[in-house]
């Protein structure tokens, strides 16, 4: 079988040379397996290395050439129809998206980013993970470089300098910002025997001490299998983010153990689990998805993406849901930033698009087409935002609701291992949910769980 | 093959088999001929069975060997993901490796879950092997639903057990009622989860391992159970006594292949502590009550980005396998059968 695969100018040679027949086919018979396992170890490598899907060329400003942009995100951002307006000015172009799950989405990027191969040409950043990537500006476009830094008067302050680098240089564009509010549901609200207007709603808890003491009051008179939220673990989270400092100092030291807030910020919500109040459902997880469907609570903390997602999930009970004000004064949660990695084979048309993404008007139609909130303050008084509602959540007017949680909001400065520290609390509250530990117990172990961050 | 198709390929045979006139000369007066001739000659013969399997190993070279060398060289150095500059540290690593309870905790997991997976997985792979090699009726449907198992994605395995072991509305404590069992909480605790994690792998690996068995024990001369039965053995007196001893090697081997499985097992604990929230899926329960030595690495590398740590506890934990297998092995080894 081995006659076929010789080359034909190999062949006549043995046709007319006879004598060297046997020779040439020791050598073919040798050869020609180590061929085929070179070239297959070769191309196995190249399928390895070359994994990207842009072709090769300069990605200069030269407009007529076919390119292709990928943008990797964690979920449905709203940029779809947005894609189409960007091609309209950049005909060339064409964009792949590509969604994972947050977590996933950010650990592909630092392998990618690790690597040097795979990274999408635009990627997001969630605000928890930002202060990890921004002290390696080496992996990414300075977005300086293509004149982006005209866009800092757009901004929020904080949310501008989130996106920097220590050295200063632009690594992200801010797309949303996580303003907070308290979701509720005014049917069972109403079966509880509590007031189901969302201004009188807001009035029974302005401190989470009287959301604990509303949600005492509602347990007792609500229907059977439904708590007042859904597991503290987002709660928790919400309340550092109340604080002036959270779990990081300025200087990037981890305060867990000195903050009082987060301290307090714990023994609230140790409290709410003895209380029981919690339906025991940790967030993003599949029995959280059930329990929208399920009535398996009443509350859950509400940064504007999150309406999105319980529009998503809670279809069923379309018009039951409202949006009151956060116990506990203004915060942040959440929030994402756009970044080019360096590795992008076209870093000017991507700047571009991130830039077109993230732009005045592109927030706003992100807004009303899936209620991400814009972190650009020019929008906020703007009357088409400000008396923007929602059907869904019963015509809450989400424009000014968020707007207000967003302008009296002080920055709080994250730090590179926010989620690992995140985690580390969660997993207390879980212990203590589960009944694992004593509250005390679970806080040391906290503690010594998050001085092994460095 | 077509005849006429070959023809091309015949006269090649042809004027192979029967070399011309100089080439017979040259091997008739064989020690004139040239010494690189021979040489070659010789290289061929030797090299020929070489050639044909150095794919695989310059395969494995690529891209088993070279990592594991290249692992350890990460391993001792303080070697984040993201930064550029990781400075080397020498033995550092494995010092803090060898003092964190939790990578002890890990290894513990592990072993638990191995041991109360394998054990039960592989006794009723027998039993199971034994029941069917006998004449039944639609054989082939019976070995066939066997595998179906294995065949299914281990996502949907974690998924639909972890339902069924559900805290608010699982079967398993639905059924556990019945007998006036409380609810069990089974991701919150380590038994209660170790063998909730047990009970999906045997699922799916139960019948993989009946087939093995199943395969080998066809080989076993049938005759043996024909005396057996003659001289009124039981059917489990001759699965001790006839069965077992004779597919020895088949049972070594797969204690090996189990043993290595477990030591790796992420997926399942990884999907199982999902149900409890994010963060507990990475660390295996919100006390790590499930955190597999694979998960632990995993956790350190790709959450926490200490590639140097968990290329650390990478080569340990890659110790450890070839320490438990080789004690596996001598166990195995040793289980003395009927006939011997």
């Amino acid at each position: 079988m081995s006659i076929p695969r010789v080359s034909p100018s190999a062949r006549t040679t043995r046709l007319t040379q006879i004598t060297r027949i046997t020779r040439i086919n020791r050598v073919t018979r040798f050869a020609a397996p180590m061929l085929a396992a070179t070239l297959l170890t070769l191309t196995a490598a190249a399928c390895g290395g070359g994994s990207d899907t842009s072709p090769q060329s300069g990605g200069s400003g030269g407009s007529t050439e076919k390119i292709k942009l990928t943008v990797g995100l964690f979920g449905d951002f709203g940029f779809k129809p947005l894609y189409e307006e960007f091609k309209k000015t950049h005909p060339n172009v064409e964009i792949e998206e590509r969604q994972a799950a947050a977590d996933d989405h950010h650990t592909n990027l630092a392998t990618h980013l690790a690597t040097g191969a795979g990274a999408a040409d635009v990627e997001a950043i969630e605000v928890g993970y930002i202060s990890r990537f921004t002290p390696q500006p080496d992996k990414f476009v300075d977005l300086k470089q293509f004149g982006l830094d005209k866009r800092q008067s757009d901004y929020l302050d904080w949310k501008w300098q989130q996106g920097l680098a220590p050295d200063g240089s632009i690594i992200g564009l801010g797309t949303d910002v996580g303003g907070l509010a308290m979701c509720y549901r005014t049917d069972l609200f109403e079966k509880a025997g509590l007031p189901t207007g969302r201004d009188e709603v807001s009035a029974l808890w302005p401190t989470w001490e009287q959301y604990i003491e509303t949600g005492k009051k509602f347990a007792a008179a609500a229907p059977k299998d439904t708590k007042f939220f859904d597991s503290p673990g987002e709660i928790m989270r919400a309340m550092i983010a109340q604080a002036p400092v959270g779990v990081y100092d300025a200087q990037d030291n981890i305060v867990v153990g000195t903050n009082p807030d987060v301290k307090k910020a714990w023994d609230l919500s140790v409290q709410m689990i003895e209380d029981g109040l919690s339906a025991k459902i940790g967030a993003w997880t599949p029995e959280w998805n059930t329990g929208f469907a399920k009535d398996s609570f009443a509350t859950i903390i509400c940064p504007a993406w999150m309406t999105a997602y319980i529009q998503d999930q809670a279809k069923s009970a379309a018009g039951k849901w409202d949006i009151a004000a956060v116990p506990g004064g203004a915060g942040n949660a959440g929030g994402t930033h756009l970044t080019v990695p360096k590795q992008s084979k076209h870093p000017k048309e991507a700047a571009e698009l991130a830039d077109f993404l993230t732009s005045t008007q592109s927030q706003a139609a992100v807004f009303k087409a899936i209620g991400n909130f814009p972190s650009t303050p020019a929008l906020y008084d703007q009357p088409d935002i400000q008396n923007f509602t929602k059907d869904f959540f019963n015509g809450a007017p989400v424009g000014k609701i968020y707007s207000d949680a967003v302008r009296n909001l002080k920055p709080q400065h994250l730090g590179p291992r926010e989620g690992d520290v995140r985690t580390a609390i969660g997993n207390g509250l879980g212990r203590v949910e589960q009944g694992r530990q004593k509250p005390d117990e679970a806080w040391a172990q906290v503690l010594k769980d998050v001085e092994n961050i460095k | 093959m077509p005849r006429e198709s070959s023809s091309s390929t015949r006269s090649f045979v042809e004027q192979e088999s029967r070399p011309p006139a100089p080439a017979r000369a040259a091997r008739a007066g064989g020690g004139r001929r040239p010494l690189v001739a021979r040489l070659s000659r010789r290289l061929g013969r030797t090299a020929t069975p070489y050639t044909f399997v150095s794919p695989f190993f310059l395969l494995f070279a690529a891209f088993g060997v070279f990592p594991l060398i290249y692992t350890a060289w990460v391993s001792l150095h303080d070697w984040n993901l993201l930064s550029s500059e990781n400075p080397f540290i020498g033995l550092e690593n494995y010092r803090e490796l060898f003092t964190d309870g939790y990578f002890w905790n890990a290894a513990f997991n592990t072993l638990s879950i191995g041991l109360l997976s394998a054990i039960p997985q592989l006794a009723l792979a027998l039993v199971l092997a034994h029941l069917l090699n006998r004449p039944l009726r639609a054989q082939t449907l019976w070995r066939i639903t066997l595998l179906l198992p294995n065949v299914t994605s281990v996502v949907a395995v974690v998924v639909i057990f972890s339902q069924l072991f559900g805290r608010e509305f699982g079967l398993v404590n639905l059924v556990l009622g019945v007998f006036g069992i409380d609810p069990v909480n089974w991701q919150a605790g380590v038994g209660s989860s170790h063998i909730a994690i047990a009970v999906m792998i045997m699922w799916r690996w139960t019948g993989y391992n009946t087939l093995i068995y199943l395969a080998a024990m066809q080989a076993v001369p049938r005759e043996l159970y024909e005396a057996a039965t003659l001289d009124g053995a039981s059917g489990a007196k001759q699965l001790r006594r006839i069965t077992i001893p004779m597919i020895r090697p088949t049972i070594i081997f797969t204690v090996i292949v189990t043993t290595i499985g477990s030591m790796q097992i992420i997926a399942e604990p990884l999907l199982f502590g999902a149900q409890v929230s994010n963060g507990a899926a990475v660390t295996g329960g919100t006390d790590r009550q499930f955190q597999t030595l694979a998960l632990y690495l995993y956790e350190k590398g790709f959450r926490s980005f200490e590639f140097g740590y968990a290329s650390a506890a990478a080569w340990v934990m890659f110790l450890l396998v070839v320490l438990v297998v080789g004690f596996n092995y001598l166990v195995v080894r040793r289980m003395r059968g009927g006939l011997d």
